[in-house]
């Protein structure tokens, strides 16, 4: 079959750093073609030489077997060639409408702005799509799936042939990526070639014809879709065979460390009961919204208990605050770190000692040799190759997550909540922290891990609580705890038997589960 | 869609590697150079600017800004601003010379201003930090009510200090052939700098400025971070209005009028972000020379005062404006 695009030797340096070291990468028409790889191994960067983002060093470029210079955007629009970025471009403050007008629109004879037009076209935009999204709506009432739908439709709107996803699904819901797939099937049916970029194997999978990995801005293969198994993927992006993603030894708890009874806000979340162990990992699993966050952050503080106690080795924690916690050996790491955790202007020295400067003090004024030779090793533990003083903003998404993971090292609590540890990581780091955190359980450390990621979460626990509607609904052994199970207690079906209490809670949650919720006395207030 | 992006696109590139760009040389040494630019210009065209004597006068000219500007920087990193220090200056100013005309020590006099000072920072401090309100309407606030508290406290009336005030040398003398307001700049710029390089505080000023959530989550006192910058700032606002008073050997309450806004030039010049958590003090202080080598080279030229003003403020956008190119282009 013809190529619709073909790159051959692409190379491409920032500043002596190179990103892609000769780059071979076809794209047919009529079909789906993944590119998998860590963060930095090139895959959005070849993307952006080819939209016309970067010029690059050396090779060519072929369209319809043309060779052609893609040099501004613009000229890539004209190309055909369309990008949905990660992060979505388009006028929250706009219309629907206007964001789809945006920079053509439609003059009325007198040279004003022809909003009927504009109107009439989005909607028309919008079916193509098939996008039931009202066009006058502001973009920000949107749901980022819709946005994303839009931005879809603008491309299509330009006649791009070529249409290149970065990570379309990292915020969207199972519904609006399963709409997502939907269209990007038939944009394959009619011809189109698409490049979708993701670590989630099971997309790809679904819906990849061709999959081709990157390391270190080199193409290492490609796969036909039968060929395509996720041992030979991580394999070929991780440069090493990979037994178990999972890293899970066999273990023996110690003692209870901590202990938290009837903590609750008063609002729907609690009251919840849990222990957990020196030298174990607790998975907390539920949907999206069940309220594990929540939970999380009350236990370490960071949001207030109306009631309820947390006990740390058997004495009671007072007077809950993060820098509390911090003191008595409790440790967070929050669902954002772009937002709750990261300083993204200080280095990654500074990031990596900011919770544990008091021991790297004297009097308030820094031990720098101290500091220096912490966030050395560290750096070291963490396999983090570059400067101590290198800005933590500039750095992947995976060695951000493990310079705010090392942050809790360098404190070395006993207990640690970790909240999402690897959203938005690629797999080599995803692995890195899964040994991180076994080493800790090694020293002793109770690990509680909130994730989304529910072969993760089953992956790497010892023990797993079901959350739903605010509480712990059920507790699974690590030998029962399969998918199947936690998602019959996560969306209630394993209670339905018995909504007949589901009164006593506010709302209209549907909570009606004693069967596994431990205490379930003391009403909140 | 694709055609916005290129601007900050390729900044993301996550190459986990230092790489000195023309972008961070110039974040680094651009506002030097704009200042020796700035002296050479100067030398050329007032052929006295070079003198000694008239860098120490500009050094003395430059010093109370300066020293104003060190606390602005603190709480500037914060995030946060300060409007209340030019009134600060005023309070401050008349406090001193009350206290030595009612026979105090001039050491006790000195320290009244600075408590003064602090004290009127330690309310902004509070206000922001504990009910959080806004810093700019606290602050707003509190430049006019200190205005008024500096009226109040002499009728009206410039205070005439009774006898040779006893700490005018920290106005007007030398201390070992320096001017002496030169030496308390100095002194303040060290302790500006040992905060922020060498503390704990100084990371938190830097971590709260950065991202006050990951702050808070990471265990840092934010509110108390919050409290003490502003304390800062009334306290080297108090300084500063001491240093005026010395030098006009008076207690005036107008002094001080407007000085906030030339502060914030000063560290915004040096290239700290009004957004919190970039940012150095050295920067602060090349700003403040830059503003202040600006005022002397235009009086040395005769230009008339209105017109000094356009080219000040002129100057100011044009230096900011070039600092934010260079974060258009590399970031």
């Amino acid at each position: 079959m013809a190529s619709l695009v073909s790159m051959e030797g692409v190379t491409k340096s920032f500043g002596g750093a190179p990103a892609l070291r000769g780059v071979d990468f076809d794209l047919r028409a009529g079909e789906v073609h993944a590119l998998m790889g860590e963060n930095g191994a090139g895959k959005s960067t070849l993307m952006k030489v080819l939209a016309g983002v970067h010029a690059p060093d050396a090779g060519t470029i072929r369209i319809d077997g043309e060779q052609v210079t893609v040099s501004s955007p613009i000229e890539a629009t004209a190309l055909g060639i369309a990008i949905i970025h990660q992060e979505l471009n388009t006028v929250p403050d706009m219309t629907v409408a206007e964001n789809l007008a945006l920079g053509a629109e439609p003059r009325t004879r007198w040279g004003a702005l022809d909003r009927k037009r504009v109107l009439r076209d989005a909607e028309e935009k919008l079916a193509r799509v098939r996008a039931d999204i009202d066009p006058r709506l502001p973009m920000r009432r949107l749901s980022v799936g819709r946005q994303q739908m839009v931005e879809i439709a603008r491309a299509l709107a330009e006649d791009a042939r070529i249409l290149v996803l970065d990570e379309p699904t990292a915020a969207l819901s199972d519904r609006e990526a399963r709409r997502l797939f939907a269209l990007i099937d038939e944009m394959r049916s009619a011809g189109m070639g698409l490049v979708y970029i993701s670590h989630r194997m099971e997309e790809v999978w679904q819906l990849a014809d061709r999959v081709t990995v990157f390391r270190d801005g080199r193409s290492v293969g490609t796969s036909e879709k039968a060929e395509i198994t996720p041992e030979r993927v991580v394999t070929q992006m991780i440069g090493r065979n990979v037994e178990d993603l999972y890293v899970h030894d066999d273990r023996a708890p110690g003692e209870v460390v901590l202990r938290v009874r009837g903590l609750t806000d008063g609002a729907g979340i609690g009251p919840v009961d849990l222990t957990l162990r020196a030298g174990e990992v607790v998975g907390m699993v539920g949907l999206i919204g069940a309220g594990r966050t929540e939970i999380a952050r009350m236990i370490y503080g960071a949001d207030r208990a109306r009631a309820g106690t947390v006990e740390l080795d058997g004495r009671p924690v007072d007077r809950r605050s993060p820098a509390t916690s911090i003191r008595e050996g409790i440790g967070l790491l929050p669902e954002s770190r772009k937002q709750q955790a990261l300083f993204p202007l200080m280095s990654i020295r500074d990031n990596l000692v900011t919770s544990a400067l008091g021991g790297l003090s004297r009097l308030g004024v820094l031990r720098r040799r101290a500091i220096g030779d912490v966030a050395h090793r560290q750096m070291d533990a963490l396999r983090i190759r570059s400067a101590p003083t290198q800005e933590v903003g500039h750095l992947s998404g995976g060695n951000q997550q493990k310079v705010v993971l090392g942050r809790w090292l360098t404190v070395g609590p006993r207990v640690l909540i970790l909240d999402e540890p690897t959203r938005g990581v690629d797999i080599g780091a995803k692995y890195e922290i899964y040994r991180l955190i076994n080493e800790q359980v090694a020293r002793g450390v109770a690990v509680l891990v909130v994730s989304s990621d529910l072969p993760e979460a089953l992956g790497i626990s010892d023990r797993v609580l079901v959350v739903r509607g605010g509480r712990i609904v059920a507790e699974l052994d690590r030998s029962e705890a399969t998918e199947e199970a936690v998602m019959l207690h996560a969306t209630g079906v394993a209670a339905s038997g018995d909504q007949t209490n589901g009164d006593r809670t506010n709302g209209d949650r549907t909570n009606g589960d004693r069967t596994n919720g431990g205490t379930n006395g003391g009403t909140p207030g | 869609m694709t055609r916005t992006a290129p601007a900050d696109a390729s900044a993301r590139e996550p190459a986990d590697r230092p790489r000195p760009s023309f972008g961070q040389v110039w974040d680094r040494y651009g506002i030097l150079v704009v200042l020796l630019a700035m002296v050479a210009l100067m030398a050329v065209i007032a052929p006295n600017f070079l003198s000694l004597s008239n860098g120490f006068n500009v050094a003395r000219a430059v010093s109370i800004n300066a020293v104003l500007a060190a606390g602005m920087t603190l709480v500037i990193l914060t995030g946060g601003i300060d409007l209340s220090v030019g009134s600060v200056i005023g309070v401050a100013g008349v406090t001193s010379v009350l206290l030595w005309n009612a026979g105090t020590p001039a050491l006790v006099a000195v320290l009244g201003g600075i408590v003064v000072g602090a004290a009127a920072g330690l309310l902004n401090g509070l206000l922001v930090a504990y009910l959080a309100l806004p810093a700019f309407i606290v602050t707003l606030g509190a430049l006019t009510y200190l205005r008024g508290t500096a009226y109040a406290l002499t009728d009206g009336q410039p205070l005439i200090a009774e006898g040779e005030l006893g700490f005018r040398l920290l106005g007007n003398g030398n201390i070992a052939a320096i001017p002496s307001p030169v030496v308390v700049m100095v002194i303040t710029y060290v302790a500006v700098w040992f905060i922020l390089e060498r503390t704990t505080f100084g990371r938190h000023i830097y971590a709260v400025g950065g991202n006050v959530e990951a702050a808070r989550l990471a265990g840092i006192k934010v509110r108390r971070v919050l409290l003490k910058v502003y304390l800062l700032a009334g306290l080297t606002a108090g300084l500063a209005g001491v240093m005026f008073a010395a030098r006009v050997e008076s207690g005036q309450p107008r002094a001080g009028e407007g000085y906030e806004l030339d502060a914030i030039a000063a560290v915004v010049l040096g290239g700290t972000s009004l957004f919190g958590g970039r940012g150095r003090i050295h920067g602060t202080f090349v700003g403040a020379l830059i503003i202040g080598v600006l005022s002397n080279g235009l009086v040395l030229m005769n230009v008339p005062f209105f017109t000094q003003l356009i080219i000040k403020g002129a100057v100011i956008v044009v230096a900011v404006g070039l600092d934010s190119l260079k974060n258009w282009r590399s970031g």
